[in-house]
């Protein structure tokens, strides 16, 4: 192989796990260090510049990080990575005077943002300190989104969200509330300089072909629909029983918020096994919690309505089976039918793209499923001055993703409305300085702490079940911080080899408690993964590979399991190891520096 | 500066006969220098005796004093140790040996802990041919107390503060032959794959084995000058062989130079197969081997690998007739034979 070429700013970045599954690229370690070191604020700002919302994604982010976790390598369960963010979030001092201060200077450049949830936000927070004016038009009373009006209050306080969302609106955006966009031509007549489209996914998904969807009407919602209601206080109750129908996080929501309005016996029904349901672990165990019984295996007949009054459901029972490929098929079983009672059935089946406000010959393409046609890299339409992002450009995903859309579309924004390539991107901002503080100190905690996951305290359910705006989750206290924030591996310290001082005494090899250094022969990496003291098999992991040393072999470091303890570091006589912090952050549209005026020869 | 091992492992490492990975054979983080080649032979140690799947607690190391006297803290952490006097190592592995002979005994020494001050009981051990792993971690120097040169300094090696030894060095591994050792090696901490298999067969063998391990001080005797460095060793070194070690009845053979082979048979049919690397040696025959060591002497080379090896002399505890049973096991009806017996003992003195 190649010596690796860790000046390529993705190496290392690579590393970081959690940072490199994290849409947005938070940079993770960094934080957990600063919780740890109890410099809240610190660590709130450095969640704030890279995802917006630290304190309302410490509460319901999706956590793509929190699998990627080098901790499930080797141990089992990730670092809490995302209540950590909350404690940042809950702990923090003034934040607001860190933040980029107005009113900005203008840049005479005039952007409209359709749709007030996180995407929208996000590019509002990115593009202000620029000086663009910018106009944000939502149908809903305030901005957030569906963070508004679909995450529950008893997961996301409304305290937490108008803070967060303020924090933006104050940089001086102007906003059109209760104003919905019926036409795109419209805004584009009012000539912006760009529009982004951040309308979301707003559809639910229904079963209009079910026998006895028209006659029992009445007691059938469509899950969304009915969150928002329940947000915007029109609906205040619910029967005693209920069925939810899907599995996936917009169940767990209606069926936790059911309970907290009337609802005493509250079913999930899915037609998925258990395991497969698409609602995160940590959701279904909150809805068992509250006593929410989950049916798996049953797709539903048709609801069942007497005297015009639903009275519940059919379903038939299937086993899932899969195909060499590992694609499900649902068999139905021989079992009889099976009906349950139910006064009123949550649709929580998925949601859809719908924009019928968009004309469509503006030349803005769409695709063959309706969704209109938009860059992944640019997130511009085939309409150069309209640009998407969230779950408007791609169908439902989450709120990092939506943030993570954000700063990008941000980036192009920016480009564009300076005349420049919208693919020709600023590189990220990227700095590695060793940690070394003296002979064998280090100025990171690297001694390794063999604690299991700490587990986030709840209030108690006789309390939370009766009020839907009692948050669940308490959150961790700082002691229970600090030793969750101990499990962080450090990732970003990265193990960085210099060859030319390697004398090959094999220190480093022998001392490593996980086996990640081998001193061997070149091969290609098929076989060099084989050659290892333990072989490299998991190949989404790369390996560090030196060049050729002295006695004709190479250091091969397989950056699966490292710990980043720093012994190979400790133990090694001439510094050829060196522990040094990789930090790694995208550059957002307000960090691009400013053009160099044209030299006049 | 870290005092403790992290407790996780690769999740996948290998797992020997007993179920055993290699961190039940490792012992507790080693306080050494960083890069000290005493470490790398403890790692060696540590791998030989899992790919042999000895059971941990049936293995003594016994020490006397220097940093070499010190890694047996640093390997093997579940079995029984002894960290003896400066140069008395030998005389406590007798004792235990002969209390003993169901443990594999590993005696761990330095150059100067076994030619200065401990000679005496070094010299005795060999002819007294003690089923041991006598292993001389060799830096050419008393590195725990700063590095002065020690007995086996080459005579115009020069050390940290710049000085050129003016005495002769004592050879031992030529010495070992020269005593009646029935099994010599020499190797270099920097080369594993040639000391593990060492190891192994020197556990296997019934008998003295010896293995004199040239380990650099980097601390004080890895300077420019000196002719126990990285650099020098690395520039200096000839293999005698290729070799590798067969445990009983697993017929592996590796590919090594190509070259004549041979091939040792232990008693309990664990074979070492041998390709020759260096000509007119034969590791069964002493003159051979005093012969290759006083060429490679005159050549400025270090041999390594497997200078000589005999399996047929007795072992000191079946010159001894000693108990097969350990001491500790003999209940008091093996200790006292009954008066009759006695009688007729005591008859046999009149
Ligand atoms: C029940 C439920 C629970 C969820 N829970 C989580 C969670 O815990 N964690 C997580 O990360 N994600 C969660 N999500 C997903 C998450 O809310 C979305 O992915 C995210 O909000 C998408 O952000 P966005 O900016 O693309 O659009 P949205 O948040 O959907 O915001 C779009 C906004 O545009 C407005 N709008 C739409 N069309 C028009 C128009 N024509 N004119 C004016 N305004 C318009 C809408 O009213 C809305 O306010 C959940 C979703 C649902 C349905
Ligand atoms: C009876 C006695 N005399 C002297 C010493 C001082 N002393 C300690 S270690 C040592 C030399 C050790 O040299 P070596 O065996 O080569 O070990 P190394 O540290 O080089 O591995 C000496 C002389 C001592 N501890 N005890
Ligand atoms: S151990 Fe820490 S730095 Fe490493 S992946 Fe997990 S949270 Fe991220
Ligand atoms: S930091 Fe070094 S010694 Fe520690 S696990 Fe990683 S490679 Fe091994
Ligand atoms: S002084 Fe020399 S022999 Fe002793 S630990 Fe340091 S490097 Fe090793
Ligand atoms: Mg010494």
């Amino acid at each position: 192989m190649k010596p690796t070429n860790t000046r390529d700013p993705e190496y290392y970045h690579k590393v970081v796990d959690c940072q490199y599954a994290c849409p947005a690229h938070t940079p993770v370690p960094e934080y957990i260090r600063l919780i740890a070191a109890e410099k809240y604020t610190e660590a709130y700002m450095i969640n704030w510049e890279s995802n917006v919302f630290p304190g309302i994604l410490g509460r319901t982010c999706d956590r793509p990080c929190e699998p990627a976790c080098r901790r499930v390598r080797v141990e089992k369960e990730p670092v809490a990575i995302c209540r950590l963010k909350r404690v940042a979030a809950d702990q923090k001092g003034e934040v607001k005077s860190l933040m980029p201060q107005g009113p900005f200077a203008s840049n005479g450049k005039k952007i409209a943002l359709i749709g007030g949830g996180p995407a929208s936000l996000t590019v509002a927070r990115d593009l202000a300190p620029l000086g663009y004016e910018i106009h944000l038009f939502d149908e809903q009373i305030a901005g957030g989104g569906m963070m508004r009006s679909q995450i529950p209050s008893f997961r996301l306080p409304e305290t937490v969200l108008n803070e967060e969302v303020d924090y933006i609106l104050d940089m001086g955006i102007h906003t059109q509330f209760l104003t919905y966009v019926s036409s795109l031509k419209d805004v584009l007549s009012k000539k912006y300089d760009a529009v982004f489209v951040g309308t979301g996914a707003p559809r639910g998904k229904d079963l209009p072909k079910l026998p006895g969807r028209k006659d029992g009407a009445a007691g059938i919602h469509i899950g969304i629909e009915w969150l928002a209601s329940v947000a915007f206080e029109h609906t205040k109750s619910i029967s005693p029983k209920v069925i939810v129908l899907g599995g996936g996080n917009t169940a767990m929501d209606c069926c936790r918020t059911a309970r907290r309005l009337g609802g005493k016996d509250v079913k999930v029904v899915v037609r998925s096994p258990f395991k497969e349901m698409k609602a995160s672990p940590w959701e279904k165990e909150d809805a068992m919690h509250e006593d929410i019984q989950i049916f798996d295996n049953h797709v539903p007949l048709s609801f069942e309505v007497k005297d015009g009054k639903l009275i519940g459901m059919k379903f038939q029972k299937v086993r899932a089976v899969y195909d060499e490929k590992g694609k499900r098929e649902l068999i139905p079983t021989d079992e009889p039918e099976v009906l349950i009672e139910a006064d009123e059935v949550l649709v929580a089946i998925g949601q859809q793209n719908s924009f019928p406000w968009i004309e469509r010959d503006l030349g803005l393409d769409f695709d063959e499923w309706d969704m209109p046609v938009v860059d992944r890299k640019t997130f511009q339409s085939t309409l150069p001055k309209v640009f998407f992002g969230g779950d408007a450009a791609f169908g439902p995903e989450n709120v990092i993703t939506a943030v993570a859309h954000g700063h990008q579309a941000a980036v192009s924004i920016h480009l564009f409305c300076q005349g420049k390539d919208l693919l020709d991107r600023p590189s990220p901002f990227t700095n590695l300085v060793s940690q070394k503080m003296g002979i064998h100190e280090w100025s990171y905690d690297s001694q390794i702490a063999a604690d299991q996951r700490y587990i986030v305290p709840q209030a108690r359910k006789s309390i939370t079940l009766k009020d839907r705006k009692k948050e669940v989750e308490l959150g961790f206290d700082i002691q229970t911080a600090y030793k969750e924030a101990q499990r962080c591996l450090n990732c970003d310290a990265q193990t960085v080899f210099s060859e030319d001082r390697c004398i090959e005494c094999d220190a480093c090899m022998d001392v490593c408690p996980t086996s990640c250094i081998t001193f061997t022969a070149n091969a290609e990496e098929d076989e060099l993964r084989q050659n290892l003291l333990v072989p490299a098999e998991n190949k989404s992991q790369d390996l560090l590979v030196s060049d050729t040393l002295k006695t004709g072999r190479v250091m091969i470091k397989d950056e699966d399991v490292c710990l980043h303890c720093g012994l190979c570091a400790e133990r090694c006589p001439t510094s050829a190891w060196d522990m040094q912090k990789y930090f790694y952050s995208v550059t957002k549209a307000y960090q691009i520096p400013a053009s160099l005026p044209a030299i006049q020869k | 500066m870290s005092y403790l091992k992290p407790l996780f492992s690769h999740p996948k490492l290998p797992k020997n006969k007993l179920g055993y990975t290699l961190k039940e054979y490792e012992g507790s983080l080693s306080t050494l220098c960083a890069g000290c080649g005493h470490d790398s032979i403890s790692a060696a140690i540590v791998r030989a005796c899992f790919e042999l799947s000895i059971e941990p607690h049936l293995v003594a190391k016994i020490s006397g004093i220097g940093c070499s006297s010190k890694t047996p803290t640093y390997f093997l952490g579940n079995s029984h140790g002894f960290n003896s006097v400066h140069g008395r190592m030998p005389s406590v592995a007798t004792g235990a040996n002969m209390a003993n002979k169901e443990l594999v005994y590993f005696g761990v020494s330095g150059d100067g802990d076994s030619a200065s001050i401990g000679m005496g009981q070094f010299v005795h051990v060999i002819r007294r041919n003690l089923n041991i792993v006598y292993v001389v971690m060799n830096n050419g120097c008393y590195g725990l107390t700063k590095g002065q040169d020690s007995a086996t300094a080459d005579r115009g090696s020069k050390n940290k503060s710049g000085s050129v030894n003016p005495f002769e060095a004592i050879d031992l591994a030529s010495m070992a032959i020269e005593l009646g050792a029935s099994f010599v090696a020499q190797s270099f901490s920097g080369d594993k794959q040639q000391l593990i298999p060492l190891l192994k067969a020197a556990i296997q063998h019934p008998g003295f084995a010896f293995i004199n391990v040239i380990s650099p001080c980097v601390t004080f005797n890895n300077n420019p000058g000196s002719t126990k460095s990285y650099d020098y060793v690395r520039e200096h070194i000839e293999a005698t062989s290729a070799l590798d070690f067969v445990p009983v009845k697993k017929e592996i053979r590796v590919n090594y130079a190509e070259g004549a082979s041979a091939e040792v048979g232990l008693h309990d049919g664990s074979k070492i197969h041998l390709n020759k690397l260096s000509m007119d040696w034969d590791p069964e025959d002493r003159i051979s081997v005093v012969n290759a060591l006083q060429n490679a002497k005159v050549k400025e080379e270090i041999l390594t690998g497997l200078l000589y090896v005999n399996t047929d002399w007795k072992d000191l505890s079946r010159t001894l007739n000693i108990t097969d049973s350990p001491l500790n096991r003999l209940k008091e009806s093996d200790l006292c034979p009954g008066t009759e017996e006695l009688q007729h003992i005591n008859e046999g003195f009149r």
